[in-house]
């Protein structure tokens, strides 16, 4: 099981393992959010935030147990945390029909509804640390080069990174 | 940011795995339930004549019912911390603490002459009684929340709750031994209220710091 290899450290298998997992949860966050007549645009939203979480929350994934079912339940609960957000901007722009209609005719995009709020968010030098090693591919050893940091510092930033993403998407829903 | 390079990032991210909740749990309750006893015996102290107290039923079921309590509770929060759990007909358990008491009233309405119903309610301390629970539970409250954050409980109002109830059962337990109140009638009142404060304040403190 590839979620074995990867707690064990192995970042090939981790890749791997989450972007196989990917398809089937974005295709279960559109089912949902189609069951409740809401945009499809938004499923990216619960597409991330579950990955965000089954990554910080790895640990509470027992070995012995199929890993298909606590996957589904993080989606759900990320699903729902999702409905609540939405029951907001609802509320404040109902009469936006066109601008939903329109969402929902866009090709299967990959970006987060609020992605740009998103890096907004982080603190420059982990925005810095996120784009170089997330977006532009490069290496720790790279990074901590180019921005003038030790390899360990990287690390750390982006841990606090990952760590403020699944924040900003709690913080939302209040 | 395209979900692509989150999982970029996300493979990047190789902080140490947290812990298993599991562990954490055992070493919160131990760690609690241990700093709790000894503030408890250095500030308040068990009652004098405990060995007296100990041959009578009443004084006794004090601590059956406390530990019937936290073992149920105890119990079931090292049910819920994966989020696939759902507690479901498990949390039937808990209402064995509560049946016990109502048993014991019971008991105590049948043999004792109803004057006496009042005041063995009121007792002597039951001030007391509400102030020292719920401090005493502060710490293993404090505890039992630290270690479920690393865990993912699907409902983190509950999971609150119960740490809640399984500290405020901890810190009765040992204020049962200092207290002379021995009536289930006080325990059924002034124990169970004690205890809810926890448990409310152990739901509060679950919806905003274990909600992830």
């Amino acid at each position: 099981m590839l979620m074995r290899a990867a707690t064990a450290g192995d970042e090939t298998a981790y890749r791997d393992f989450l972007k196989a997992v990917t398809p089937a949860i974005r295709g279960l966050a559109r089912r949902n959010l189609a069951r409740y007549g809401l945009s499809a645009g938004d499923a990216e939203d619960v597409v991330q935030d579950t990955l965000l979480a089954i990554h910080l929350k790895r640990q509470t994934w027992d070995s012995d147990r199929p890993i298909g079912p606590w996957i589904s339940a993080i989606a759900r609960n990320k699903f729902i945390d999702q409905m609540r957000r939405r029951g907001h901007r609802i509320q404040v722009r109902i009469e936006d029909m066109a601008e939903i209609l329109a969402a929902e005719e866009q090709p299967a995009g990959l970006d987060g509804h609020d992605i740009t709020r998103m890096l907004e968010n982080l603190n420059e030098k982990q925005r810095n640390v996120v784009r170089a090693l997330a977006v532009e591919g490069a290496s720790v050893r790279q990074t901590a080069e180019r921005l003038n940091m030790t390899e360990g510092a990287i690390r750390v930033t982006l841990h606090r990174a990952v760590k403020a993403l699944s924040a900003i998407y709690r913080e939302s829903d209040k | 940011m395209r979900t692509d390079d989150l999982i970029e990032a996300l493979v990047q991210d190789r902080a140490a795995v947290a812990g298993k909740p599991r562990g954490a749990l055992s070493v919160a309750l131990v760690g609690g339930a241990l700093i709790a006893a000894i503030l408890f015996l250095t500030v308040l102290g068990y009652r004098p004549d405990i060995a007296a107290a100990a041959e009578t039923y009443r004084f006794l079921f004090k601590f059956v019912f406390t530990l019937t309590l936290a073992a149920t509770t105890i119990w079931l929060i090292f049910t819920i911390v994966r989020p696939e759990a759902v507690p479901g007909l498990r949390l039937l358990a808990l209402a064995a603490a509560p049946v016990l008491i109502i048993l014991a009233v019971v008991a105590e309405l049948s043999v004792m002459p109803s004057s006496t119903w009042l005041p063995r309610l009121i007792g002597k301390n039951w001030w007391f009684c509400l102030t020292v629970i719920p401090s005493l539970a502060i710490v293993p409250l404090a505890a039992f929340l630290m270690a479920l954050r690393r865990a993912a409980p699907a409902d983190p109002g509950l999971a609150g709750a119960l740490a809640g109830l399984a500290s405020g059962a901890i810190a009765a337990t040992l204020y049962a031994s200092h207290c002379t109140d021995d009536s289930p009638l006080f325990v059924l009142t002034w124990y169970s209220l004690a205890i809810g404060i926890v448990t409310i304040v152990g739901y509060f403190a679950g919806r905003r710091w274990l909600a992830w």
